[in-house]
């Protein structure tokens, strides 16, 4: 890998919402705020999927929304093909737009029911002044229906999307996306509303403009298990920070830090011969606008001592390519060894579900 | 423990573009104790055979055939008043996807639990209280807790508290429809846990409804695959996502790569489920199935005891023996 692979980069990263302050609070000179993204730094290559995998309240789609400068950053960096963009004026970021795009969960809420799909996928050429004449229009929008397969393109182009299936309706957000060849794309949730049978040719979609354009496309999942087979490499983001990082494959074979370990745990098996539910941590994500001191996990984490009460781990690189952020990262690891404690369900614990730990071999 | 024979059930709505089949024959039955999962698509009919067992249908659903027996007793044949005082949440209770939405804002929830018991049961207030003490903890809530309101509970403890509440009347059977869809993986865990240790404790029945391959895998011992109003592949779990005969089920299993498996490409299944309006002729499947023949547009196929007497398939492909292709969906 060059730097020049490198598409997108954010250091520091820090998106706070303010909250409406109480006389006290406007006393005591205090500012509160939802912290939604606390310090993320993370980067996309041209030709990767990286996943940002967290449960609500994680951050991970304010992360999304603020790399588009949807929303304006606090504080950190942005750094696009090479350019700081944090604080390009808006009609600058319109022409990057361009090359960003997004895709959101519900296609059905970012459409205008009464516009056809011709209307929808052509919209940003529109926008962007990019076709000049209806010829030239007509040929980038069946070229975008085209490359989302819904063929025959002049048979899709005027309906509705109230005619199409919830699947379709995900093809054509995609292709309203791709009608400007972007660079870079943040899926948010594109397929969790989808039915299992039909996710599959969403994602085959996805893949393919990804190896075959070099799209850098940023995949945010709630879904540990689809991260795991969908991307390249999985951020795992709690309480507005990404506490670990890696290849998809060693996230989930040999994952450094407790939080990803429990998150693991909690993923119910598909096979019905390993019957096991284990809660993973202890009470739920606490309130962004009033996180915990030190490591953010400190108050669900088995291995917390008060050094982490007090002070806030680092993102730091424990493999080549493997990050995470906890005070602990080697007793994290011994954990992976033993056989886990806690509630069996019904049947004994299987050792093949055990993460394998001599599974680093991609690094 | 109660033991529940669905035998041959069709339920229609009423609709502008026709009678939608929702549940189209459907027969199974659930054995006392026993957690049966049913599993499909959005559209497949599996939350309205829910609402068919417990006679909640909408204005515009009817009952067009079969029968619902519990422990004997035709439910389908029982008059209104006596369904709702003998039947209703006193034997069969439901907990409905989102239903933690459900809880009244402005009662505590323990009041609520309260009130459920004594608006089925004789009972003085303090039995009910205490019953409902009781309840919370059984699905891992401190009782001390009992005077809090809704916003003061997480979503996790709120979908519990559902839960118990409609275990409120001792229930025999549940019936469980997505009781954890929405609800982060840790949460998810909690409340499952919550579940598979009142159903230990209380020789619980349960239908549970779900279109999580991985929770009906952990929860269930039986699975019914619905596709398109009908059963397509029904036996132990086991048996069946272990060894998935049916095209669409062997689909399903691929299309939900487990986390600790090989990486893998995420499959998908062609085409889109059938309108229930207008499904397509012979096996309502076919449109979608790699293994189609010229018979499988022309014949519907009966779900049948092959290979194994207690794996029942319904499709023309899989052969007397219990044999099929692999199908490998791309």
């Amino acid at each position: 890998m060059t730097p020049a692979d490198v598409l997108l980069e954010v250091h520091g990263l820090v998106k706070h919402f303010p909250l409406r302050r109480g006389l006290r609070q406007i006393l005591r000179g205090e500012r509160p705020a939802v912290r939604a993204v606390d310090g993320v730094s993370f980067s996309v290559r041209r030709g990767e999927i990286v996943g940002l995998v967290g449960e609500s309240g994680s951050g991970k789609t304010t992360t999304g929304r603020v790399l588009l400068r949807l929303e304006e950053p606090t504080s950190g960096e942005i750094v696009f093909d090479g350019q700081e963009i944090t604080r390009l004026p808006q009609a600058g970021m319109t022409r990057l737009r361009r090359r960003m795009q997004i895709v959101f969960q519900d296609p059905y809420d970012s459409m205008n029911p009464n516009m056809d799909v011709f209307g929808i996928v052509a919209e940003p050429l529109r926008i962007q002044r990019l076709a000049m004449d209806r010829h030239e229009l007509e040929r980038r929008v069946i070229q975008a229906l085209e490359a989302v397969e819904l063929v025959p393109a002049e048979h899709f182009m005027r309906r509705y999307p109230k005619e199409l299936s919830g699947g379709q309706r995900q093809r054509v957000a995609i292709a309203r996306a791709l009608v400007l060849e972007p660079d870079f794309l943040v899926a948010d949730e594109p397929v969790s509303m989808l039915d299992v049978s039909i996710r599959g040719g969403i994602l085959r979609i996805l893949h393919r403009l990804v190896r075959e354009r070099g799209l850098a496309l940023l995949f945010i999942t709630h879904d540990l298990a689809l991260a795991r087979h969908f991307c390249d490499r999985v951020a795992v983001m709690y309480l507005g920070q990404v506490v670990e990082l890696a290849s998809a494959d060693t996230l989930v074979q040999r994952p450094h830090h407790p939080y990803t370990q429990a998150l693991m745990e909690a993923v119910l098996s598909t096979d019905p011969r390993v019957k096991r539910i284990r809660v993973g941590l202890k009470g739920e994500i606490p309130n962004p606008a009033d996180p915990p001191a030190g490591c953010r996990l400190h108050p669900r984490c088995p291995l917390a001592t008060d050094r982490c009460r007090t002070e806030a781990p680092q993102l730091i690189e424990y493999e080549p390519g493997h990050f995470a952020s906890c005070h602990y990262v080697e007793r994290a690891l011994e954990r992976l060894a033993e056989p886990p404690v806690g509630k069996n369900n019904h049947k004994q614990f299987s050792e093949k579900n055990l993460p394998n730990p001599a599974g680093s071999d991609r690094l | 423990m109660a033991e529940l024979v669905v035998d041959n059930l069709q339920m229609h709505y009423r609709t502008r573009e026709g009678d939608v089949r929702a549940v189209d024959g459907v027969s199974f039955t659930v054995a006392p104790g026993r957690a049966l999962g049913i599993v499909g698509e959005s559209g497949c009919g599996k939350s309205s055979l829910g609402l068919t067992l417990l006679r909640l249908l909408p204005d515009n659903g009817r009952v067009v055939g079969g029968s619902v027996r519990l422990d004997g007793d035709d439910l389908l044949a029982m008059d209104e008043e006596t369904f709702r005082r003998r039947v209703r949440w006193r034997r069969i209770s439901m907990v409905f996807q989102g239903a933690m939405g459900a809880l009244n804002p402005v009662l505590t929830v323990g009041g609520q639990i309260t009130e459920a018991i004594l608006a089925h049961e004789r009972v003085s207030l303090a039995d009910a209280e205490r019953r409902a003490r009781e309840l919370l903890e059984m699905v891992g809530i401190n009782p001390v807790r009992f005077g809090d309101y809704p916003h003061q509970f997480s979503g996790g403890m709120k979908q519990r508290a559902v839960i118990a509440m409609a275990l409120a009347c001792n229930p025999e059977l549940v019936i469980a429809d997505e009781p954890t869809t929405a609800l982060d993986v840790m949460v998810q865990a909690q409340v499952l846990e919550a579940i598979a240790g009142l159903r230990r404790q209380r020789q619980l029945s349960m239908i549970l409804v779900s279109h999580d391959l991985s929770v009906i895998a952990q929860m269930c011992d039986e699975v019914a695959v619905m596709y398109a109003g009908k059963i397509v592949e029904y036996g132990p779990v086991e048996e069946v996502f272990v060894h998935p005969k049916h095209p669409y089920t062997q689909g399903l299993t691929q299309a939900f790569p487990d986390i600790r498996g090989d990486r893998a490409p995420i499959v998908s299944i062609p085409g889109n489920p059938p309108h229930l309006a207008d499904p397509p002729t012979g096996c309502r499947f076919h449109p979608r199935c790699p293994l189609a023949g010229e018979d499988c547009a022309r014949l519907e196929p009966v779900l049948d005891a092959k290979g194994s007497p207690s794996h029942r398939v319904a499709c023309h492909r899989v052969a007397e023996d219990g044999s099929v292709a692999e199908v490998k969906f791309g």
